[in-house]
């Protein structure tokens, strides 16, 4: 190979002025992480009140919750970034659609919502099961104690579900963390951003990617890490990974 | 014909299943094999074809010494049949392609050889009309009988039975019975693993007696069954005829 | 503002958003899968095999492409597979190998760390009984996996292949990074030409949701009829 590699490249100065390309890298690493939150919020929030319908006995909230899973597991997220992004702004009364376009940060609102939306579904779909296999005698235990709709999900139901769906939604924030990244085509300049930025102003290409490589490893290394910790801590004795 | 001298077994470090287990069978003759749950019976059948390994002794099958590393497996295996307790057809094959699939495979036989094979050997055991089912869609008993015919179809030396009525509903014990009866009356050589007494009473030239690993009794039929010599034989059997 | 929807750009350029884009679109996806599905059986065998270093390797193999997103595994390899090609013929330069070749290598690569971990569940739920009554036979280890293991590990995991596959197919609109003309990038060719991003983003939303709606529904009815047979 007659590549020039060259190690040192992330101590020199980036031609924007803001530092090290080391120091580049590590503000897109902090923009990924920002996004990711903001966007788990969202899916989370989202998810929970779409996977709660789709297991009430309601044929209608079924068939909202259903119709809302399927519109946002059909499209690319890319798609729907876009959708966000360019669309949406024209669609709207000219005054909202001016507003928006000029929102400081609109990259990382619609990423956030984008995405968040998008993962919404997929924790919809797993708090959904989750809800399902837990043993029927519960809810009509509940029920019995006298307990509404609403009191049985807050205090029986959901605290159980949760902590059955825990790995799923793990690995649900790590997908979350990664497609960030296609952000990138709206013009958000997070971690794939900027090695991308990286590449173009130095043409060292690999070493670029690969510090972009290590820093997504130790995001997902950090992350399940840490949920194997909150796993434990909220592990019931006796049940699910009560060891 | 079957040769078992000194074998050990042990289950990781601490658990040994099978203790110093000398026993034979002879070209022709039926051996059953019974003991409690847990005695280490399936386990010792197991071992003359080395689905399961050995880590003492020796094992040789029709003069060769199954537990060399040097030894042909699939070659060996191929000349001893063995039934399941759990059936064992393959799912996503007809009938009749679960009696041709070895022998093609293994034995290198035409299809319409191994064709009119199956269906002669599917007629034995009267169940001719279902060869082109699905396992699924025989009952328990069918589909063992089908298992035996399908060991049958390689023209094995001797036949190993591990518990094959232990998983049928009580009313479908006596077809698979009546096969294996009339199979040991055909001089095929045999080693049963088996509560059945009445198969034992009716065609076992010896029974074997197992507890905790060991071979506890090796005895001719009748002074098996007239008096055995050991306290734990006798309460054993006590247990198993007094319905 | 519906007002002033253009359907007429939409009906221009049909030849050139399906002949060449979703032609592209649905190739890649078509050879990625299948590449996909066996560079991945051939990992979860490897993962099963119970030879330790060999199980190690695609066990990080399958970790590593798991963690990255696929935009940055498709900028790699853009910029690797020519290096690897060079290395490969011994060329004195790097190599250029198409945007088709290089997406398709990137998918399939990638593609293959997420069938892997689907075959791997699908053999593993297959009850033990099944490869012991296959080596009771005669059959050897390759014979067991071909004949008896893998058809149906793969029977009971279709649905979650083509649901995977349903996946892939919106994934590979993410070729869009590279300036390649799959459906989406020649949607977006058009819409930056003739300034009518509405309309066209709006259309390849509709088409992307209908092939993936149908084909979901598709493996719906799939699953159904499994769960009969069984």
């Amino acid at each position: 190979m007659n590549y020039h590699w060259n190690w040192q490249i992330f101590f020199e100065p980036n031609p924007t002025g803001s530092g090290t390309y080391l120091d580049m890298l590590l503000s897109g690493l902090a923009l990924t992480i920002k996004t990711a939150l903001m966007a788990w919020i969202i899916a989370l929030v989202f998810g929970s009140l779409i996977g709660v319908l789709r297991t009430l006995p309601s044929k209608a909230a079924g068939w909202i919750g259903f119709a809302y899973v399927e519109f946002f597991r059909n499209m690319p997220l890319l798609v729907q970034l876009f959708l966000w992004f360019f669309v949406l702004p024209e669609l709207l009364p000219r005054a909202a659609g001016l507003w928006l376009k000029q929102l400081p940060n609109a990259p990382f609102w619609t990423a956030s919502i984008g995405v968040g939306l998008f993962m919404s579904a997929r924790v919809a779909v797993q708090l959904a099961a989750g809800i399902a296999s837990l043993p029927r005698g519960q809810k009509q235990a509940a029920t019995a104690l006298g307990l509404t709709t609403a009191q049985t999900y807050r205090y029986v139901l959901l605290p159980m579900a949760y902590r059955i769906i825990l790995p799923p939604l793990t690995s649900e924030f790590l997908n979350t963390v990664k497609n960030t990244a296609v952000a990138i085509t709206i013009g958000l300049i997070e971690l794939t951003g900027q090695a991308r930025a990286m590449q173009e102003f130095s043409f060292q290409v690999f070493e670029a990617f690969t510090a972009a490589t290590i820093m997504y490893l130790l995001i997902n290394f950090v992350v399940v890490t840490g949920m194997r910790l909150l796993e434990r801590k909220v592990a019931i004795p006796g049940y699910i990974a009560g060891k | 014909m079957i040769e078992l001298r000194h074998v050990d077994k042990w289950y990781g470090p601490t658990f040994q299943a099978l203790k110093d287990c000398t026993t034979s069978v002879a070209k022709g003759e039926v051996v059953v094999v019974c003991g409690p749950s847990g005695s280490g019976k399936s386990t010792l059948i197991k071992c003359v074809n080395a689905l399961e390994p050995i880590q003492g002794g020796e094992i040789i099958l029709d003069g060769i010494k199954v537990n060399d590393p040097k030894t042909d497996l699939p070659k060996l295996r191929a000349r001893v049949g063995m039934v399941f307790q759990h059936f064992e057809l393959f799912p996503h094959l007809r009938i009749i392609d679960n009696l041709c699939l070895a022998q093609e495979k293994v034995l290198g036989r035409k299809h319409d050889e191994a064709l009119a094979k199956a269906v002669k050997l599917l007629d034995r055991v009267g169940l001719r009309e279902q060869a082109k089912k699905y396992p699924a869609e025989l009952s328990g008993g069918q589909q063992q009988r089908v298992a035996i015919a399908r060991a049958l179809a390689m023209d094995p030396v001797a036949m190993l039975f591990d518990e094959p009525t232990s998983a049928l509903d009580p009313e479908m014990i006596s077809e698979v019975l009546d096969v294996m009866v009339n199979l040991a009356r055909d001089g095929m050589t045999m080693m049963v693993v088996t509560h059945e007494m009445g198969f034992a009473s009716k065609v076992a030239h010896r029974v074997i007696f197992m507890d905790q690993g060991e071979i506890v009794e090796d005895a001719l039929k009748a002074d098996f069954f007239g008096k055995p010599r050991s306290d734990r034989a006798q309460k054993f059997l006590s247990k198993i005829l007094q319905h | 503002m519906l007002g002033s929807f253009d359907f007429d750009v939409i009906r221009r350029s049909l030849p050139y958003l399906f002949v060449d884009g979703m032609t592209f679109t649905l190739t890649l996806t078509a050879l990625s899968a299948l590449g996909g599905l066996v560079f991945g059986t051939l990992i979860a065998l490897m993962r099963l095999s119970g030879f330790k270093l060999l199980g190690r390797i695609a066990g990080l193999y399958v970790d590593f492409m798991r963690s990255l997103p696929l935009v940055l595994v498709i900028f790699w390899f853009y910029f690797l597979v020519p290096y690897i090609g060079q290395w490969l013929t011994g060329a004195s330069r790097p190599i250029g190998v198409g945007a088709f070749a290089s997406s398709l290598i990137t998918f399939i690569m990638f593609e293959a760390a997420y069938f892997s971990e689907i075959m791997r569940a699908g053999i593993q739920s297959i009850p033990r009984g099944q490869p012991a009554a296959a080596s009771a036979l005669g059959l050897t280890y390759a014979q067991s996996m071909r004949y008896v293991v893998l058809p149906q590990a793969f029977r009971n995991m279709l649905p979650v292949l083509l649901t995977q596959t349903i996946v892939l197919f919106q994934d590979t609109s993410l070729v869009y990074v590279l300036s390649i003309p799959d459906f989406l990038g020649a949607a977006s060719k058009v819409a930056q030409r003739d300034g009518r991003l509405v309309e066209m983003y709006l259309f390849a939303a509709a088409v992307y949701f209908t092939i993936s709606c149908l084909a979901s529904f598709g493996v719906r009815r799939l699953q159904a009829r499994i769960a009969i047979v069984r």
